[in-house]
């Protein structure tokens, strides 16, 4: 009899002469012990070269049993249907049987069955190809939706609550005022310094506030604010429309008739899109001030001086420049956040997936658009 | 029980007898959830105190409620299951967690448990790919995976067909005489309250209070409380009162 530990499970196969085998069962079957070695023991009986025609037990001395016996008596069971040997389960506690019945229950039928098929490797990459297309198809409709939507809005025939709208103008702008001043003021020292220690060696350090507001205002206000914005916002964007989504409230809306577009997606699109100028132009003060602090302090260049020479160094088409950027990345982020949150699937880990999406994506169209604008501007010579 | 000031339920007190079936059963609102998250330590009450088999849960130490509530499956009222996992994997989870069997072992008993609530063949499906109704058997699946000694089944009929429903409400009545698993059902389903309630309380949420326990077909019976006999006849004894007069 085999006994992994006398405390716990012990079995024995016993031979008859009819071809029957006895599976003499006893102990404590208790999941905590595993029951491989048994069903192996068994399995080399199967196959062996005196094979059973009949399989019985005998589990009168079974002193209690949980789901490690039912798993066991399951894989017996498999065995014997495998090499078509009888089996005889008559032998067993009445509530094993039971239980080992409900398991053995109603088999579920094909068209029940989610697909299992692996498809081959000519499929595999003809499905991706349809995917590329589907995956850039997918985002245009999208673009496509809102831009229908918004045409609909300036008609006044779009439907949202003002309340959602104003709640995301504060969302969008007054609640991002921290974030962007700290990574501005941070931004504008940092190019200060840099600029310091190599403008000090030439005694034009009175240059570094040219360096620090062009800078600003062209580059580094509306990308900066373009960058704290997709992570803050964008981000925020995708969770609430999957989790919408994950709740049915998405299908909803679409069933009772109302655009998700139009109520979801154009509360936050728009407050973001026209919040967006205006965080970069409060980043462009901060970073100025920011230069200012270095100016001041390791320059010792007078606030004053600092400020006038900042002023004098931006030209109006600067300005312009850095605040149409500013508005087209709104308009990137804005549509990489609504778009994730709206294709998002049903689960969890889809509503972080979209999230991660709507960051990744945002921050990379602004680098992109980025690049555009700079040989754009060059050849406008702005 | 309560959420600040407001108090859910006050001098709730009732005893659950090993292998019965119990039934926390209420109308909307009455804080049926409410008592099962207490009961889970998912929410400490107010005042008093929690015992599993004479041990108090409510002042045990942190390790300690841990390993009381191993001795414990839950099915939550949507499943509530991982979904970034098969299902094959949410129930060989806890099995992987909890015990030292071998991955073929933990992929063999999850099996088992997934076929003994219907599913077999969706060993490999994710929660997404399945229907709300499998969703809940594989929760159920998931809740037995260690053999627990109580078992809880928060609404497990909330938004389920009526043979799913029964389903269910027969694998309850199985593993009780099978295993001998105790099961603590929080429903406001009345087939299943009548088919499968050994005992069970009604929490009464005007005056927020246990106010029966008894087992069903006996409070239907013999219990004089208007809002007990409301819920039992789905309110019916009120409208033939009415009609009488």
């Amino acid at each position: 009899m085999r006994s992994t530990d006398s405390s716990t499970r012990q079995m024995a196969v016993v031979r008859g002469a009819d071809g029957e085998m006895v599976i003499r069962l006893a102990g404590v079957w208790r999941l905590h012990h595993g029951f491989g070695a048994e069903v192996e023991d068994i399995r080399r009986a199967l196959t062996g070269a005196t094979a059973p025609s009949r399989v019985s037990f005998d589990a009168s001395r079974i002193q209690s049993w949980d789901s490690s016996l039912l798993a066991f008596l399951d894989e017996i069971a498999e065995l014997c249907r495998a090499r078509s040997v009888a089996i005889d389960q008559a032998g067993l506690p009445q509530g094993a049987r039971r239980l080992l019945e409900l398991a053995a229950g109603a088999p579920v039928s094909a068209a029940q069955m989610p697909p299992q098929r692996v498809p081959s490797f000519l499929e595999r990459v003809g499905l991706a190809v349809i995917g590329m297309g589907a995956a850039l198809e997918a985002p245009l409709a999208f673009v496509g939706e809102v831009s229908a939507a918004f045409g609909r809005m300036l008609r006044a025939r779009a439907r949202f609550r003002g309340a959602d709208f104003l709640e995301m103008i504060r969302a969008c702008g007054i609640d991002a005022l921290g974030i962007v001043a700290l990574i501005s003021f941070l931004s504008g020292t940092i190019l200060a310094f840099m600029g310091a220690v190599q403008l000090q060696q030439f005694g034009a350090q009175i240059y570094v506030a040219n360096l620090v507001a062009i800078a600003m205002v062209r580059e580094m206000g509306p990308m900066m604010t373009a960058v704290i914005m997709a992570g803050r916002t964008g981000a925020s964007f995708a969770a609430q429309l999957g989790t919408m989504k994950v709740r049915q409230e998405v299908e909803a809306l679409e069933t009772m008739g109302i655009s998700p577009i139009e109520f979801l997606v154009l509360p936050r699109l728009i407050p973001l899109v026209l919040m967006m100028p205006l965080l970069a132009l409060y980043a462009d003060f901060i970073g100025v001030f920011g230069g200012a602090a270095i100016g001041v302090s390791m320059l010792h260049l007078s606030l004053t001086t600092y400020l006038i020479t900042s002023a004098h160094s931006i030209w109006p088409m600067t300005f312009v420049g850095g605040m149409f950027k500013s508005f087209i990345y709104g308009i990137l982020i804005g549509l990489a956040g609504c778009y994730q949150g709206i294709r998002c699937g049903n689960s969890a880990a889809a509503v972080g997936q979209a999230t991660t999406a709507a960051v990744v994506n945002g921050i990379v169209l602004v680098v992109v658009a980025c690049g555009i604008f700079a040989m754009v501007f060059n050849v406008l010579n702005i | 029980m309560a959420y600040g000031e407001y108090v859910v339920l006050r001098e709730v007190s009732f005893d659950v007898q090993r292998g019965q079936v119990f039934v926390i059963m209420g109308g909307s609102g009455c804080g049926k959830s409410t008592l099962l998250r207490n009961l889970l330590g998912l929410e400490e009450p107010v005042t008093g105190d929690i015992l599993y088999s004479g041990r108090s849960f409510t002042r045990a130490s942190a390790p300690e409620r841990t390993a009381m509530l191993r001795q414990c499956g839950v099915l939550y009222q949507n499943g509530a299951l991982w979904s970034s996992m098969t299902l094959l994997e949410n129930v060989g989870l806890p099995l992987a967690q909890f015990t030292d069997l071998a991955p073929e072992e933990i992929d063999q008993v999850a099996r088992l448990k997934l076929a003994m609530v219907g599913l077999k063949g969706f060993e490999n499906a994710y929660p997404s790919e399945i229907s709300g109704g499998m969703q809940k058997r594989a929760g159920v699946a998931r809740a037995i995976a260690l053999d627990p000694q109580v078992l809880f089944f928060d609404e497990p009929s909330a938004g389920l067909d009526p043979i799913t429903s029964s389903l269910i409400d027969d694998l309850i009545l199985e593993l009780r005489a099978n295993l001998g698993t105790t099961v603590v059902v929080v429903t406001h389903e009345l087939a299943s309250i009548f088919a499968i309630a050994d005992d069970a309380i009604f929490l009464d949420g005007e005056t927020r209070r246990l106010t029966a326990q008894g087992n069903p077909h006996e409070l239907l019976a013999h219990c004089s409380d208007r809002r007990v006999r409301r819920f039992l006849t789905r309110g019916r004894e009120d409208s033939a009162a009415a009609e009488t007069r």
